[in-house]
């Protein structure tokens, strides 16, 4: 360090070795904390996407493009199964699944209710959806076995059928035909989300194409990425493959889902809220820290403007060791986060509680941090900022100094 | 530059509704290279004087120049460089940064002037051991006896060979043996390098080295004599 201003600025930091400390304490603690929370909210959005995509709509459906706005029967796209096919082989991914949508009314022996009757490939609906997984009695539809039904739990006890029972069903097909059939309950699923469970049945989708004279057509392709990461890439080749052919569009989850997104930015503005006011402590805690170290070394101030220093310099000087303060936070804090977060990666965070729901609803029982470079900087960032901002009171209050009045100061 | 001219030079303080003057009508001219000793009792203006010239602190009225810069006209900014590089301040308490080591003490100023970073640690260690402190470089202010830290803020004052040097008792906390080897110091640069010297002092000893003697009381001059 040839540098006497930086030598001069590190050391009066260990001046008060202890407030120093208590301050730095205070940024390690905030960056660390901010890192592992956000990290955490992050990890959780990544899985209340994965979870509510994942139980039906997927992370991207290629539609017809004006199903989306009014899901009629007929907006369809052309032999499903075959697009399907074609897509799974060129993107060499398997969790892509054809299905078509329509409305019926179902009747057991004593009731009736309307209900959405979903055509799906069974062999692949379990790679993009997990409501098969979440049949609770009997078994989800096996490929190549027409006239089975699988229906949520609300529905089968408003229908008051069970495994076995047989439903009979009326809606209108594709060319506004008659549609009817007779079909077995051979499974009741749970998912916990209450539209599916009181209002969906699967049945195979060959044999739904057959009874509402579908002639091969389907309403979507279901789409599942990896990781909700990679959804935008998959995107963009699908849309390259598909480059083309505008009667096909292909939707993003958030346009399927609209107000997953409304809610996680509800939730990110209620934590913000929260980080904001942490960050705010301690850029008082600097504010505090530097007013005092600046007020008792008034006579110190006072000298060395004597000697020709100008106040933007003593200022620079003050600004300089809140730096090196928050740098010092920043590094250790980040550390800090940094142990957590691995920690956390390894065991997962849960809260009492949470193992319950999680069985209940097919979640998975823990949470685990979602590793990115914001979760990892934007909260210390935002710390660093704070206190450098909180220190500009006191530097500035050196352009008030005289160097007279300075040097008389006790 | 460092011919020194005052005019009328009046300052006032206020004290609740006392007025207490601190500088009477001085009319002072001081050539370049002289070495001249205020003295006086106490509050009969010498700080106050000192002050004004080194434009420290503004007169009510009258005029300060400073070879063709009149210096009580002058901004905040272009008085802040003046002091850096054309007058040395010797205070009477010393004030030397404490973080910093002797050494560092002198050579931050010439930090701030600018001198190259080789160049100051020599010119440091250079005036150090002129000022007698040779192997303290590196101790700091509070490791450092009474006389020792004065001789460490006239290095401070004098290492970038200043055009003036204002000392304000700098005498006053030093012995007899240390004060003597201070007044020789500063005799021999204000002879080698035509350094003007003004120095404020109760102090027979140092009087007795002055080339002219201001005698001053109730902030007015009321002798002014070579030696
Ligand atoms: N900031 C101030 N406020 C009020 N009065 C002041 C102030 N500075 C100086 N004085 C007064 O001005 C007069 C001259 O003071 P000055 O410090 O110049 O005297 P001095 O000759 O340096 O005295 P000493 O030998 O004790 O240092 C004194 O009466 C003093 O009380
Ligand atoms: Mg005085």
């Amino acid at each position: 360090m040839k540098d006497v201003t930086l030598r001069m600025a590190w050391r009066n930091l260990w001046r008060h070795w202890r407030r120093t400390w208590l301050t730095v304490g205070a940024m390690i603690f905030s960056n660390g904390l901010l890192i592992f929370a956000m990290s955490l909210q992050f990890g959780s959005y990544d899985m209340m996407i994965d979870n509510s995509l994942q139980a039906y709509s997927g992370h991207l459906q290629l539609q017809h493009p004006r199903y989306l706005d009014e899901p009629k029967m007929r907006y369809a796209l052309d032999d499903v199964t075959e697009l399907a096919e074609r897509l799974r082989r060129e993107l060499d991914l398997d969790s892509i699944s054809a299905r078509a949508d329509g409305f019926a009314l179902a009747s057991s022996n004593e009731r009736s209710y309307g209900l959405q009757i979903i055509g799906v490939d069974p062999a692949h609906e379990p790679l993009v959806s997990t409501l098969p997984g979440l049949v609770k009695q009997g078994r989800y539809l096996e490929p190549g076995m027409p006239g089975e039904i699988v229906i949520g739990a609300v529905l089968a006890r408003n229908l008051k059928v069970g495994l076995g029972d047989e439903l009979t069903f009326i809606g209108s097909g594709f060319d506004d035909s008659f549609a009817a059939g007779i079909v077995t309950v051979v499974g009741i699923f749970e998912s916990g989300i209450a539209d599916l469970d009181r209002a969906l049945a699967q049945v195979d989708l060959a044999y739904f194409q057959d009874v509402f004279a579908m002639q091969g057509r389907g309403h979507s392709l279901t789409v599942r990425a990896q990781h909700v990461d990679d959804v935008e890439s998959l995107q963009w080749q699908i849309g390259e493959l598909l480059d083309t052919d505008k009667s096909l569009s292909l939707r993003h989850w958030d346009e399927l889902q609209p107000g997953l997104r409304q809610s996680i930015q509800a939730d990110m503005a209620s934590n913000s809220f929260m980080y904001i006011v942490l960050i705010v402590l301690v850029a008082f805690s600097v504010l505090n820290t530097q007013l005092m170290s600046v007020l008792e070394r008034t006579r110190e101030f006072g000298t060395m403007m004597a000697l020709g220093l100008q106040p933007a310099r003593l200022s620079r000087l003050v600004m300089l060791e809140t730096g090196l303060m928050t740098a010092l936070g920043l590094v250790l804090g980040i550390g800090v986060g940094l142990v957590i977060n691995l920690y956390m990666a390894r065991v997962g965070f849960s809260y009492p509680g949470m193992d319950e729901v999680a069985l209940k609803f097919n979640l998975p029982e823990r949470i685990y941090p979602s590793f990115t470079i914001l979760s990892m900087t934007l909260g210390p960032a935002a710390v660093a900022i704070g206190s450098l901002l909180a220190a500009l009171y006191p530097a500035l209050r050196l352009y008030l100094l005289t160097p007279i009045d300075a040097m008389r100061a006790v | 530059m460092s011919a020194i001219r005052c005019r009328q030079l009046c300052k006032t303080f206020k004290q609740g509704d006392e007025i207490i003057t601190g500088l009477d009508h001085i009319d002072l001219d001081i050539e370049t290279g002289e070495f001249v000793c205020l003295s006086g009792p106490s509050g009969s203006g010498k700080t106050t004087l000192l002050n004004a010239i080194g434009g420290l602190d503004t007169p009510d009225s009258g005029e300060i120049h400073m070879g063709d810069i009149r210096v009580d006209k002058l901004e905040r900014g272009p008085l802040a460089d003046m002091r850096l590089h054309h007058i040395g301040f010797v205070f009477q308490a010393y004030n030397l940064i404490p973080v910093l080591s002797a050494q560092e003490n002198v050579e931050f100023v010439m930090e701030v002037q600018g001198v190259p970073v080789a160049e100051r640690a020599r010119k440091a260690l250079d005036i150090l051991k002129e000022v007698g402190l040779e192997g303290m470089e590196d101790r700091r202010p509070a490791q450092l006896s009474g006389g020792q830290q004065q001789r460490v803020a006239v290095a401070r004052a004098i290492v970038s060979h200043p055009d003036l040097v204002l000392a304000d008792e700098p005498t006053a906390n030093l012995d007899s043996v240390s004060a003597a080897h201070l007044m020789g110091l500063f005799q021999e640069l204000n002879e080698n390098h035509r350094i003007t010297f003004i120095i404020s002092t109760h102090d027979k000893r140092v009087m007795s080295y002055a080339k002219r003697l201001i005698k001053m009381r109730d902030g007015k001059i009321i002798g002014d004599e070579a030696q």
